[in-house]
């Protein structure tokens, strides 16, 4: 039974008799050593595979070339924000200029390029190269993998947008602005990144995990986020200029940005980026946070299923 | 300078799979929009303009530019086998030419053509408005072409560099800096636009023709001979 069954000493047998020998099934014991090690089990993989996928998105781990996209990124979102408070400092403002929320949907474009660069290089990249089925081999489940790898592009996303902000609340409360009043718009700001990462990272991840080829997956995501975007907005210039303000509301459902734009404006006290700076009805309201929770769910639902089939 | 061997090839590369259908995509949502507008407001000529020149060459044309103008060249040096079509006696220019009139092609198709029905759609063609966009989408078609593909064999990252020019450039600092302007091709083909149609259609350019006329041969020139050169000393660069 055992497999370490030692062969036969062939130096000192005749040349017939060695070649009649070597033709049988015999398994050589060449001294590798089997682990006996503890074995760290599938939430220590996910834990790894999370952290891995997070710091790729920041090209920490990754080739000084990768490093200069994501860099240059986060540089280009956080510089404005720092500008911000300075100009706020200097001239003795009562408040910032730009609200939290709003200065997130400003940046929307530099957000977007992070995202279409990051997730198709943390997703379709193992698609790629077929390191999908290794992972699965291991004690990690699918579910797992697409947990892990979504949570690591909400949480890469969710810092890309909350370290503006939070150096905006420092910056204001350093230039002496209102404290209670900073510390609401900064906690209804980073409440509003955690929902605009959560829904981006889901649309992204869910693009990313269909196609294999990167620049495909980079230019999908881009169209998905800003084609409905400016087409919202054309529209609502329409709605506005034809004297139809009721629609506004309800053609801001139609891209994530605008709907993310209605949510802050109505319930995160920010301003409306919408035509006349128009804020949602209670009717839309709930719509609007009924059609966010729906979408989370639905592409998170979709990105499981397309991990479901074998041989992807 | 034109051959049919490396055009088919590309036409292929371009159309071939799921790029066809994002082609496809985004036109058939101008042309329904387009339709829906119409159908709610009534033909009107500021909303013609603001649809067209808000969406349409601002969204539509640079997008379908990119994608066309990189997937000409960039998927082919990006997975080696572009060593295959150079290592044809085929000249070095001719299929940068051909790749180009290729990519220009499908943009023109993809965009230029749906630009002009969704003009007659939502206006019929009042102030020639539909034909000045559709015109400035055509040129604006050929200048993004020749840019991306040059882009295409520059970088490996040639599709975020595209996006970001076409989305931080033109839309972002083209709306803030003044002088941002004139180094856009969107601008250049508005410039042609305004000439094109009627004198009350609201279509506006930062640039004056004669600018814009000679921005754009330069930029479509220059970044076609620039691309040639480049295919010429192209290194094939490992995965990162």
């Amino acid at each position: 039974m055992s497999p370490d069954q030692t062969p036969a000493p062939q130096a000192t047998a005749s040349g017939g008799a060695a070649t009649a020998e070597r033709g049988q099934n015999v398994i050589h014991n060449i001294g590798y050593r089997g682990y006996e090690g503890p074995r760290l089990g599938r939430s220590y993989a996910r834990r790894a595979l999370f952290s891995q996928s997070l710091r790729g998105t920041y090209g920490l781990g990754r080739s000084a070339k990768s490093k200069v996209l994501p860099l240059l990124l986060f540089a280009a979102v956080c510089i404005p924000a720092a500008i911000l408070v300075a100009v706020a400092a200097l001239t003795k403002a009562k408040e910032l200029q730009v609200g939290y929320a709003e200065y997130v949907l400003l940046m929307q474009p530099l957000l977007g390029i992070y995202l279409a660069a990051a997730a198709p290089q943390a997703i379709s990249m193992d698609l790629r190269f077929k390191t999908t089925p290794l992972y699965f081999s291991r004690p990690m489940e699918r579910s797992d993998y697409v947990a892990a790898k979504y949570a690591a592009l909400s949480a890469a996303l969710f810092l890309f947008t909350a370290v503006p902000v939070l150096i905006m609340y420092i910056g204001a409360l350093l230039a002496k602005l209102d404290f209670g009043d900073q510390t609401e718009g900064a906690v209804q700001g980073l409440v509003f990144c955690a929902l605009f990462a959560l829904l981006h990272a889901a649309i992204a991840a869910w693009i990313a995990a269909l196609t294999p080829r990167r620049g495909f997956g980079v230019a999908a995501i881009i169209v998905a986020i800003t084609v409905p975007y400016f087409l919202v907005s054309a529209l609502q210039g329409i709605a506005w200029t034809s004297d139809n303000n009721g629609a506004i509301g309800w053609l801001g459902l139609g891209s994530p940005g605008t709907l993310l734009d209605g949510v802050q404006s109505r319930f995160l006290g920010g301003r409306s980026g919408f035509p006349d700076e128009q804020t949602l009805t209670g009717a839309q309201g709930a719509v609007y946070l009924v059609v966010l929770a729906a979408l989370i769910v639905c592409f998170c639902t979709l990105l499981l299923r397309r991990y479901r089939k074998a041989g992807l | 300078m034109y051959n049919p061997t490396v055009a088919r090839l590309t036409w292929r590369a371009l159309l071939g799979r799921r790029r066809a259908l994002i082609l496809c995509v985004l036109p058939a949502l101008l042309l329904v929009v387009a339709a829906a507008v119409r159908a709610m407001n009534g033909a009107d000529d500021a909303v013609t303009s603001q649809l067209l020149g808000g969406f349409a060459l601002a969204t539509l044309v640079p997008l379908i530019g990119v994608i066309a103008g990189t997937g000409a060249i960039g998927p082919e040096i990006d997975d080696g086998s572009v060593v295959y079509l150079l290592s044809k006696p085929v000249g070095r220019t001719s299929i940068i030419v051909t790749k180009l009139l290729v990519a220009a092609g499908t943009t023109a198709v993809f965009a230029a053509v749906p630009v002009l029905v969704a003009g007659f759609v939502l206006n019929g063609n009042s102030q020639q408005i539909a034909v000045a966009y559709a015109v400035a989408a055509t040129v604006a078609s050929l200048a993004y072409s020749a840019l991306f593909l040059l882009l295409g064999t520059v970088s490996r990252h040639a599709v975020v560099i595209g996006l970001v020019y076409a989305l931080i450039w033109e839309a972002l600092i083209g709306s803030l800096v003044p002088g941002a302007k004139t180094l856009s091709v969107q601008q250049w083909a508005l410039a042609l636009a305004e000439k094109v149609a009627g004198s009350g259609a609201d279509i506006s350019s930062s640039v004056a023709v004669p600018t814009a006329v000679v921005l754009l041969a330069v930029v479509t020139g220059g970044g076609t001979l620039f691309a040639g050169q480049k295919l010429r000393t192209l290194t094939l660069a490992g995965e990162e």
